[in-house]
């Protein structure tokens, strides 16, 4: 058996449309879901450069999830919410301890964090792993293969988040564009700030607690920042990087499926292995960025000459 | 010049250490015992202890190893705010460990190593890459290439883990981490590292450390500060992933980041915090190593981390000089201090609204002046006297200063009438602005400061108020002040 099989145009891209559209479609359209709700929030990390935060808050879900299961015995959705929740909270709240309280800076405050919790939660599920409905591959790879098995409930419950997301996003519109460009701005409109931090941080932790389960903790960083970086590539207005967002999501979902049946691997990795080929298509070819365009701009300033550099300013 | 004198001993020990690492490597050659069947944690404490195992040797050293490069190399990037450079390469190296399985189908080790090292370095390089070239900010160059080679690798593994030989090939335990799967191979690899690592930065001491505080001065000093930022992030590469087979790749950058993080709260000296880091690693290392032995299943990784975090927070709560609660002793003794001043400047000037005729100050008075209720002032008055500065008479309703404490409060009024004057005469500015900073500044006027304003103030013995300044005379004159001479005496004259 060769490690990577032979490309079947059959297998590979038209199998999963037809005969497994009934698996396939339902995996689909959850990467879809899962990478939209990601990157709209992502998008307003990545503006903010808060990229890292939602690096910290996908890792410390784990042990909120973990305690959650252990204390209530349920795998109902409030309570892995709420735990959820409460490890986001906790989490922001001890990186902003050791950085204000300490001379310790904001990076190694962030890591610090993220990787205790991290470890607490692993630790959680290893000892109480008869106990407890996550095992260790479920943390890196999610259980995205699995959805067709486990019947509507997971994909209802992304849809509805996903839904909010993009409610929230179109609603609180104003208030998010102004305090993320310019806070100056934000607080003589009468816009608060905190409150408006805080709300993301809760939006951020409810996406990536329903985005965990189907992609594991550290996929749901890519998913978080791959479509808003991609789209920040390709535009500069911010309606047009949403848009962008939500195309680089459904893309990446379905040309992950693709690669994952060619190459018999995670579905969840596959997905995210495409949204970063779309980012480095991206990087190569933006009309304004790109390095294709910036290499060849740059031999064509070489030629010109001095005054044709100045006349054409 | 000050870099040229670092410290000697302090590289020749180090030198002496990779010596005794380089050594010991080459005895390590029994076989290895690698299946832990017992559950019993009693008796795998003492079997951890007795030594007599030697996958618990095994165990044990590499994973003081990978705490000593570990520790050393994160203390570079903690102080050069890299702390999350480290964890993007450490992220990033997966596919490299997995295309270094591939590269023979087992678990060579110098064969994962170089995969290893050259995706992280590829990584590293496209942070920078995208941070030069397009308008993302660091962070999300990082959360990106952190994801996206993770990703990669989580696709590779998968596929390793369907092939035939690739089940039992334990590529697995690269992610949480078993120390309990060291061999004598790994360990001799890991010791090399670690010297090596030991070596090189005790022979280019200096220009790591320059390189890391001042980059402009080590741009003028000629030292090539691009070439030893590559050197760091390879050596970091390094020992990322000697570390990774004990610690795994998600939790390695808590390796670096946490020791290195606790050192730099403990000192403010390189060399010390290169010290404190390696022995901080070496003791989270040695604890997960610990932990992990006592049950089949459990991860060697996140005991270390939380070996590490446990050490971190100790140092963060009892450090001597930066910990939170020495620092909130410190504030609360400084806040009594001032309040105690604040008390004793009312009593003077209780005493100046009634030209100092009868010596004693009731509390009524007191609270008075400091518009605060009777209970406020008598609780300020019984912590001034346990502090010898008054003595209370008549049931402890009347005040009377001790020379101690009439020469504080005489030197505290002094020093901001003083002040006020400064302000008002040197930086021309209007008497009715200058109560406030003089408030402030009175109890931090060292006695330096004192003299200096004397001597510009000389000749002057009233305030922008017209109130007299309290002369060096008064202080001394205990609380006899039936008179008060006419000259100011102490004024200008040292």
């Amino acid at each position: 058996m060769n490690l990577i099989p032979s490309f079947e145009f059959q297998r590979v891209i038209v199998a999963p449309w037809t005969q497994d559209i009934g698996s396939y479609g339902w995996i689909a359209l959850m990467g879809f879901l899962v990478a939209t709700a990601c990157g709209l929030v992502g998008n307003y990390l990545i503006l903010r450069r808060m990229a890292l935060v939602g690096d910290a808050i996908s890792h410390s879900v784990l042990p909120g999830l973990a305690i959650a299961f252990l204390v209530a015995n349920t795998r109902s959705s409030l309570v892995m919410f709420l735990g959820a929740l409460g490890a986001g909270v906790v989490t922001t709240l001890l990186i902003e301890l050791i950085h204000k309280k300490s001379r310790v800076k904001q990076d190694a405050a962030i890591g610090i964090t993220f990787s205790s919790l991290f470890a607490i939660g692993v630790i959680l599920i290893s000892v109480y792993a008869s106990k407890v409905d996550l095992d260790q591959d479920c943390v890196l790879y999610g259980e995205i293969g699995t959805i067709p098995l486990m019947g509507p409930t997971p994909i209802v419950r992304m849809a509805c988040v996903t839904a909010l997301t993009i409610a929230l996003i179109i609603v609180f519109y104003k208030e998010l564009l102004v305090s993320s460009f310019d806070s100056g701005l934000a607080y003589s409109l009468g816009i608060n700030a905190g409150v408006v931090h805080y709300s993301l941080m809760c939006l951020l932790s409810v996406v990536v607690v329903s985005a965990f389960e189907s992609v594991g903790a550290i996929l749901v960083i890519a998913m978080l920042i791959l479509p808003g970086a991609t789209a920040s590539l390709l535009s500069q207005r911010l309606p047009l990087m949403l848009g962008l967002t939500v195309l680089h999501a459904a893309l990446s979902s379905v040309l992950g499926i693709h690669l994952a049946v060619w190459l018999d691997c995670s579905i969840a990795g596959a997905m995210v292995v495409m949204g970063a080929v779309l980012f480095g298509l991206a990087w190569i070819f933006s009309p304004q960025q790109g390095l294709l365009w910036r290499a060849l701009r740059s031999r064509g300033n070489h030629c010109q000459t001095v005054p044709a550099v100045l006349s054409s300013e | 010049m000050r870099f040229a004198n670092y410290d000697s001993r302090f590289t020749r020990c180090l030198l002496l250490l990779a010596v005794i690492l380089g050594a010991g490597t080459i005895n390590v050659s029994a076989a290895r015992i690698g299946d832990i069947s017992e559950t019993d944690i009693v008796g795998q404490a003492v079997r951890f202890f007795t030594f007599q195992d030697p996958a618990v040797r095994y165990a044990l050293i590499g994973s003081m190893l990978l705490g000593i490069s570990c520790g050393l190399l994160g203390s570079f990037i903690v102080v050069r705010k890299m702390a999350l450079v480290g964890d993007a390469l450490s992220h990033a190296v997966l596919p490299g460990v997995a295309l270094g399985f591939l590269w023979n189908m087992t678990k060579d080790p110098v064969a994962i190593l170089v995969g290893a090292t050259l995706a992280g370095l590829i990584g590293a390089a496209t942070v920078t890459l995208i941070k030069q070239t397009t308008r993302l900010k660091e962070d999300a160059a990082l959360g990106l290439v952190l994801a996206s080679f993770f990703a990669m690798g989580i696709c590779l593994v998968t596929m390793i883990q369907r092939l035939p030989t690739g089940n039992k090939s334990g590529i697995d335990k690269f992610l949480f981490g078993q120390a309990a799967a060291l061999g004598p191979d790994d360990v001799r690899l890991m010791a090399i590292v670690t010297a090596g690592a030991i070596a090189a930065i005790t022979i280019f001491y200096k220009e790591f450390l320059v390189t890391s505080f001042d980059a402009a001065f080590a741009r003028v000093a000629g030292f090539p500060a691009q070439v030893i930022h590559y050197a760091l992030m390879l050596l970091l590469a390094f020992a990322v992933v000697i570390a990774l087979q004990a610690v795994g790749v998600v939790l390695v950058s808590a390796m670096l980041i946490t020791p290195a993080a606790a050192a730099y709260l403990l000192t403010d000296r390189m060399s010390r915090m290169l010290w404190l880091s390696a022995i901080f690693g070496m003791v989270a290392g040695a604890t997960g190593a610990f932990f992990s032995f006592l049950g089949p299943k459990l991860p060697t990784g996140p005991f270390m981390v939380l070996g590490a975090t446990s050490v971190f927070v100790l140092a963060f709560l009892f450090g001597p000089r930066h910990g939170v609660i020495v620092r909130w002793l410190r504030q609360r003794s400084r806040a009594r201090r001032v309040q105690r001043e604040n008390t004793l400047k009312s009593v003077y000037h209780v005493l100046e609204a009634r030209d100092f005729k009868g010596e004693g100050v009731s509390l009524r008075e007191l609270a008075e002046r400091r518009r605060e209720t009777i209970e406020d002032v008598k609780e300020q008055a019984s912590n001034l006297r346990s502090n010898g500065l008054v003595s209370l008479h008549d049931e402890g309703d009347v005040i009377f200063l001790t020379p101690a404490g009439w020469q504080l409060a005489c030197a505290i009024v002094r020093n901001h009438r003083l002040w006020e004057l400064y302000l008002t005469n040197a930086a021309q500015i209007a008497a009715d602005h200058v109560h406030e900073d003089a408030e402030k500044i009175e109890h931090v006027l060292g006695e330096e400061t004192v003299r200096q304003l004397e001597k510009r103030l000389a000749g002057m013995t009233t305030d922008p108020h017209g109130k007299p300044i309290p002369t060096l005379a008064d202080i001394r004159q205990g609380t006899g002040f039936s008179e008060r001479p006419t000259e100011p005496t102490g004024y200008g004259k040292r």
